[in-house]
């Protein structure tokens, strides 16, 4: 089966000379659909910039990263917002909603961007807000959303664009326990139900029991692997 | 996209009106600063370019209008030049300095204004109270509004003294200033040559006005032809040498002229920094745009329409003050002027000024470090 995400020696260098660090060191990983992939490790072991490269918002400076087949390494950088926007959904830890915008709008605009037509994309936006339950909070703004409603927002943008592949980075860290165990069954259900590529970024060990594989990574290297 | 630059804006009320008060500062300090100087070159020359006339006829050695009286010549050459083909009808007219004694003994320096009432040419405009006819009386006067209290006028009817004659006002006009300081005060020809001890047969200034159709350019030269010993100008080319000996030859004018280019400086920096912090402040959602899919060019466009939302939200607000700056400024000497092809300038130097300074700030948010969208 083609791998949504694949990286071979992917390198990532910050500065150069004496003060150059390594934050990814010839990681070579793939990531399937269907799947909940955690990216562990301690702080600052490259986790969230592997993750940045496997999602097109930060170049590697060696190595290749291909997304469903496609080599994308060498595009230019004007070429990789459509391929984020087609292919890739993300998840912040800070939900990065926009709050000038209510719920239903932050959810909309990623129609807007793909073109759709305004009716259409608030159609499908009405349909992601009924599963993830967020129905009655479409027009509240994000200041008037718990934190897991926020994220409940967040997945439903993620998912506006119908990505196969869902990038989260520490999706639970803002969240109380009973909200965290809510946003990561949705992820889970998102791999396993509808066929989607989840890869999570965590320390939080209390989610670990939704994960189909765990790559530990320490000081820019995969030190393990555990499916 | 629309949508987000609007909500944007609103959603911070605070910082917008931030943002609006810069630009309401901006445009009001360009309009002061700028309406200042334009009253500045209007007040210089204003008799010259309201007189009617079409060419000055004036003495070699005149630079500039309000010193004509220094240099008066024959009236026989009044009678040359309406002898040259080319001119429908040329007056006599005076100007000089005198003083002005009030009913209580003070006394005032003013600029007498001798013209004939028959042709009005030169004569007051913005009249208020009165008729030019009066002035064929002798020794009456019209004086300004701005200028009765300088002049101990409370009245029509009211007499002064010039120079020993009576003068007695029979009319008042508004916003006739004198950028001298000293009052432009109207009258007959006939009474002015009185006041002023011009003999009978000299003038100051004779003002032309050619035959419809006749080219200006020609006319001037067939009159300098006729005419020994004068100059003869358009009345724009006179006032605008009355302008420049003002503007270039006096600490007054250099000065109004670099306040209003200092205005339009800080304006644009009080602007440019402005936007340029509501940029930086959405900094984090611009990164959010990026990384969710939007290009380069979509994150310019909600930048722009920021910007060109707050130029015009600042514009209305700020052009609506400076009219009633400029209004409440009519009563004052120093004029405040803000012409409409000004205003209009002044709305596309404000959209200029924020786009462009947005400009600037979408270099910063297109090169995001996109490892902020991941930092809580």
């Amino acid at each position: 089966m083609e791998a949504a995400v694949s990286v071979k020696n992917l390198t990532k260098v910050y500065a150069s000379g004496e003060a150059a660090v390594r934050a990814v060191n010839g990681v070579n990983l793939d990531i399937h659909g269907g799947q909940v992939t955690m990216l562990m490790g301690p702080s600052g072991s490259g986790k969230t910039t592997l993750l940045s490269i496997m999602g097109c918002i930060l170049r590697a400076t060696s190595g290749s990263v291909r997304i469903r087949g496609e080599e994308v390494s060498h595009l230019k950088e004007r070429q990789l917002p459509s391929i984020r926007l087609a292919h890739i959904g993300f998840i912040f830890q800070g939900f990065n909603l926009f709050p000038a915008l209510t719920a239903g709008e932050n959810v909309e605009y990623i129609g807007s961007l793909k073109g759709l037509h305004k009716a259409e994309a608030r159609r499908r936006t009405e349909s992601l807000f009924e599963q993830v339950g967020l129905a009655e909070k479409y027009n509240a703004f994000p200041e008037d959303l718990s934190g897991g409603q926020k994220q409940r927002v967040a997945i439903a943008r993620a998912l506006a664009g119908d990505p196969e592949i869902i990038l989260a980075d520490e999706p639970t860290a803002a969240l109380d326990s009973q909200s965290g165990r809510t946003v990561i069954e949705m992820l889970a259900a998102l791999a396993h139900d509808r066929g989607r590529a989840v890869v999570i970024v965590t320390h939080d060990n209390r989610i670990v029991e939704f994960a189909d594989r765990i790559i530990n990574i320490e000081d820019g290297k995969v030190t393990d692997r555990i499916s | 996209m629309a949508l987000l630059a609007r909500r944007n804006l609103l959603h911070d009320k605070v910082r917008f009106a931030v943002t609006l008060t810069g630009i309401v500062f901006a445009i009001l300090l360009m309009v002061v600063q700028f309406g200042l100087f334009l009253g500045f070159m209007e007040t210089t020359s204003n008799n010259v370019s309201h007189s009617g006339a079409d060419l000055w006829v004036i003495s070699k050695s005149v630079r500039y209008f309000d010193i004509g009286g220094w240099a008066p010549f024959s009236e026989r050459k009044l009678y040359q030049i309406l002898g040259t083909r080319g001119v429908a009808n040329a007056t006599k007219y005076i100007v000089q300095y005198i003083v002005w004694k009030r009913d209580d003994g003070g006394t005032e320096n003013i600029q007498i204004v001798g013209f004939d009432p028959g042709s009005k040419l030169g004569g007051p405009w913005n009249i208020v109270q009165g008729n030019v006819e009066d002035l064929k009386a002798d020794n009456t006067v019209f004086v300004d509004d701005l200028y009765r209290e300088r002049l101990g006028i409370t009245h029509l009817g009211q007499v002064g003294e010039i120079n020993g004659y009576r003068a007695r006002v029979v009319g008042f006009t508004e916003g006739i200033r004198s950028f001298t300081t000293s009052p432009f005060v109207f009258t007959s020809f006939k009474s002015a040559q009185n006041y002023i001890r011009l003999p009978e047969e000299q003038t100051v200034y004779v003002l032309v006005t050619a035959q419809k159709g006749a080219d200006l350019e020609q006319l001037k030269q067939d009159i300098l032809a006729r005419v020994s010993d004068v100059d003869v100008y358009t009345t724009a080319e006179f006032s605008w040498m009355t302008q420049r000996y003002w503007i270039f030859t006096t600490g007054a004018g250099v000065a109004t002229l670099i306040a209003a280019m200092l205005g339009l400086v800080v304006g644009v920096v009080v602007v440019a920094q402005t936007i340029y912090a509501t940029t930086i402040d959405h900094l984090r959602e611009f990164g959010t745009l990026k990384a969710i899919g939007a290009s380069n060019l979509h994150i310019y466009r909600v930048i722009i329409e920021q910007a060109i939302i707050s130029a015009i939200v600042g514009y209305i607000i700020g052009i609506s003050i400076s009219f009633a700056v400029v209004y409440l400024s009519r009563r004052n000497e120093a004029a405040i002027l803000l012409p409409w092809p000004i205003a209009i300038a002044i709305f596309g130097l404000t959209v200029l000024m924020c786009v462009s300074a947005s400009v600037v700030s979408i270099h910063k948010a297109t090169r995001i470090d996109p490892a902020l969208v991941f930092k809580n």
